[in-house]
Parts: C-alpha cells; structure tokens; sequence
C-alpha cells in the first residue's frame, strides 16, 4: 500500500536521512523503533510532506511519486488519503472537540456539516469522548486531546495513519488509554505507522517493527524477530538499554 | 471662581462639543480604523507568508509611517500635495493618514500575534487536508486576532484622541470647535478641561466595549481571574 525508497534529508549540510526504506501493507501496524535524533520524526514528516525530502520515490495506492518534486496538487490529494497523530496533539485551539473532527470535512472535503457533525461524533464514540464534543482543548487533559487527535484522524477516514510518539508527552497513567485506543484501532484492522518508545506496544501490537538509528534503517522484522533475536549488534543494544529506562511498563497496559 | 456666568458657559458648550464628537471624532475613528485593520491585516499576512515583493513593501510601509510623526503626515497630505496638484477635502485627507498610519502599526501587532499561533496548528491544518488558505482563516487568523485584541484596542483608544490633530488641518471635530469656544468666551481651563472629559468618557466606552469583547472571544482560552 505505501512503499518508498531511498529517502534522503538534510538539514543544512547535517544528514538526517540517509536512505530510508519502507513497506507498509493494507492493514499492517508498523513500529518504528530508535533512539533520540535517529530522524524517526522527520521521516514521518517527509512521508505526509511537512518537510521535502531531498531526494526518495513514494508508491502510494499503485501511484509513484518523487518525493522532492510533486505537486502542490498530489501533496493535497495524498494528505487527504493520510492522517497524522502528533507528539503534541496539535488540537486547533480555536475549535471544540467536534469542530476538531470536523474541520478537515467541512473545510478540505466538502462534506455537509450535518453529515460531517455525524461522522465526527462517531468519530469521538470510537474513542470515547462522545461526553466531551463541546469542550475546547483547554478543557481536556493530554490523553483526551490525544484521543480527540486520533478521532479526528479517523474522521477522514484515512488510508494510513501515521503517528509520531502519540504517548511521549503523556503523564504516565494517561498513556494507557490512548494505547488503548490504537489497539483497538489496529483490531479493526486500521493501517498504521507509529514511531514509538512504548516497546509493549511495538511488541503486541505491530505486524512488523523497523529499528532506525542514525538516518537508516538498521534492522527491521516481525516484532517477534526484532525483540526475541535481533540479528543487528544495535537493535540488542537499544533493547538493552530501553528495557532499562523504560522496564516494560507498555506491557501493564493490556 | 466657578460663577454662573461659567456654568453656563459650560453646559451650553458641552452640547456644542459633543456633536462633532458625534458626527466627525467618532465617524473619522470608526472609518479610519476600520481601513487601518484591513491594511495591518494584508501588511502581516503578505509578511507571515513570506510574499516576496509584497512583503518587502509592507516592511518599507511600516518603516515610514511608524518613523515619521502622525502631525507630519497630516501636513504632508493636506498642505504639501497640493504642491503637485492633488487636492484632498480635510476629511478625506484625514481618514487617509490615520488609516495609513494606524495600519502601520496594527500591521506590526498583527504579524506578532500570526507569529505567536504555535506553527503545529498550521501543520495540523494541512494533515487534515486544509490549504494554507483554508487554514489561515480558519485556524490562524481567528487565534491570531484573539491575541491581537487587547493591543489593538489600545490602538483604536489611542487613535480616539489622536483624531484632534486633524484640527491642525481644519477639520471640525472636538478640538477644534472647543478651540473656537475659548477664543470667544476666555475660558480656556474650564473648557479645555471640559472637551478632556468627554475625551475620557469615550475611552472609557471603549474599554468598557474591549472588556466584553475579550470575553466574548476568550472562549476557547483557560479564564485567568
Ligand atoms: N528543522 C530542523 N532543522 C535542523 N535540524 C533538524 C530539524 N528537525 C530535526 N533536525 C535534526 O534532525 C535530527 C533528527 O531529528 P528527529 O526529530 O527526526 O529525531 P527523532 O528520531 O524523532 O528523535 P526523538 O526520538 O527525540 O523524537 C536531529 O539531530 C535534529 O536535531
Ligand atoms: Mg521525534
């Protein structure tokens, strides 16, 4: 469903990407796994456009494109097959929990508010927050904008969504039911990429899990692969180490 | 010292003043700001956007009519153009440089709001499938213009007094009718004094305003009491 290759980013003559491949399948959930400044996030942002990459071919849907020469038009067309789940929410602010949702229905797509205000309370159902429609952003705590992110996510009914550490800026007992939510989201056979630090998660959850560091991908497998042998001498010492910081406190959360 | 000659004086003087409050002060705030804003609005996008030539003509913009005194200004427009033929009835000339100064500065407050938006909300914009332009209208500028408000009532506060200057370049408002009171009556304190308070009694009338109309806006913002 979504491939590409050779992906390449520099910021300035810093190389952050350095040759990025990816496979993703209708239905998959892909983690990826790395440590701090390895690109993880400005890979995600490469693939929806939010930055240009240098250079990298991207087949979406059975379409290829040049992921440094596209279209003002294919960048907008392929956003509205995507969505994405940021670290820090990005819950427009000025908008209710709903007009969140609703938002990229009415504005991007055309939908008829009545239909859309349909859509985006179901939306919120899914995760929820049907009880909280009318609160603004302010009026929510991390794990409920969090919630409210991925409801409007799935509003467009995306073909993929990609998430960027949708836990990281969570108090710890609020990383449970966002996890929660993309779990059953991925039961329901959602198509997902997500950078992550949760390791019970990537380990549960995902079909196939992709260890980067340093611009590449180092290793990637079944999750069983990556954590039970890892065959690169990296992926066993980031293991190793995350283990420590992080115990396997994603595992409590099943 | 307060004789009846002078109240008198005084409260047949009060109506005096207060119509061309009416009629010129507040009609000349009220179009002029109302310019003002959609000027500063298009002078902060053309530079939030990074318009290439549009932007370097806001910058040149703001620079000369923050840089040079409003008195100038009216000057330069009312008895200096003349000079190349362009005549302008004091009103007009007028609405034109506060309008233009005034924008000036709305400009610069307006583009620090835009600016002060976190630059996910415009990201998040596009992830949802918005145009830079949807996104703008929808998401930025209104969070940008709650921002604005308070610095820009100020403004408009600032431009109600500011609009005795045109007197300098005969327009009858406020100032100047009070002016010509004093000229015939003597009694300067008294009814300079006067025209001062009701001055004050419009700016208190729109801080009153400012005060319902940030709480209006500030719906989607924690309250701080
Ligand atoms: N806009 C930018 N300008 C310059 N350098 C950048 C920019 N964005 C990211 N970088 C650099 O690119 C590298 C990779 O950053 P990135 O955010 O992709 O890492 P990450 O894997 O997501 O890290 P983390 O796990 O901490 O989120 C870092 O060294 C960072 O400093
Ligand atoms: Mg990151």
């Amino acid at each position: 469903m979504l491939e590409v290759k050779n992906v390449r980013k520099s910021f300035g003559d810093v190389p952050v990407l350095c040759g990025v491949e990816l496979r993703v399948e209708q239905g998959e959930v892909v983690s990826i796994l790395g440590p701090s400044g390895s690109g993880k996030t400005t890979f995600l942002r490469c693939l929806n456009f939010l930055e240009t990459a240098d250079e990298g071919t991207m087949s979406f849907d059975g379409e290829t494109f040049s992921m440094n020469r596209l279209h003002k038009k294919d960048i907008a067309r392929l956003r509205r097959k995507t969505a994405f789940v940021f670290q820090n929410y990005n819950l427009f602010l000025n908008k209710t929990a709903l007009q969140n949702v609703t938002e990229g229905l009415t504005a991007a797509r055309k939908i008829p508010k009545a239909q859309a205000e349909e859509t985006g309370r179901r939306a919120l159902e899914r995760v929820g927050l049907s009880d909280r429609q009318d609160y603004y952003p302010y009026q929510l705590s991390g794990g409920q904008q969090q919630r409210v992110a991925i409801a409007r996510a799935l509003a467009a009914e995306p073909e993929i969504i990609y998430f960027d550490e949708p836990t990281s800026a969570l108090d710890p007992e609020l990383t449970g039911e966002v996890l929660e939510v993309m779990r059953r989201l991925a039961g329901d056979g959602m198509t997902m990429l997500v950078v992550t630090h949760e390791m019970g998660f990537a380990r549960t959850v995902s079909n196939k899990v992709v260890f980067m560091e340093d611009g590449r991908v180092v290793e990637s497998g079944t999750a069983a692969e990556i954590f039970e042998c890892p065959r690169e001498v990296r992926t066993r010492e980031f293991l190793r180490l995350t283990n420590k910081t992080y115990g396997e406190k994603g595992e409590s959360v099943q | 010292m307060i004789n009846e000659r002078l109240l008198e004086i005084l409260a047949d003087s009060f109506w005096k003043i207060l119509l061309p409050g009416l009629t010129v002060t507040i009609p000349l705030t009220a179009v002029s700001f109302t310019f003002a804003l959609i000027i500063a609005v298009a002078a902060a996008l053309v530079q939030f956007a990074r318009i290439k030539v549009l932007r370097q003509i806001a910058r040149f913009y703001i620079w000369v009519f923050r840089g040079t005194p409003l008195l100038v200004q009216l000057f330069v427009v009312f008895y200096g153009l003349p000079n190349i033929g362009i005549l302008i009835d004091p009103f007009p000339a007028a609405v034109l440089v506060f309008s233009l100064n005034e924008g000036a500065y709305c400009a610069e407050t307006i583009r620090a709001a835009l600016e002060a938006v976190p630059s996910g909300q415009l990201e998040a914009g596009y992830c949802v499938g918005m145009s830079y332009l949807q996104t703008m209208r929808r998401i930025i500028l209104p969070q940008a213009m709650r921002t604005a408000f308070p610095p820009l009532s100020n403004s408009l506060i600032a431009m109600v007094k500011d609009t005795s200057l045109a007197a300098n370049i005969t327009v009858t408002e406020m100032f100047m009718v009070t002016q010509r009171i004093v000229a015939r009556t003597w009694e300067p304190l008294a009814l300079y004094m006067e025209v001062g308070i009701i001055y004050l009694i419009f700016s208190t009338v729109l801080t009153r305003l400012q005060r319902m109309g940030e709480q209006k806006l500030s719906v989607h913002q924690r309250q701080e009491d």
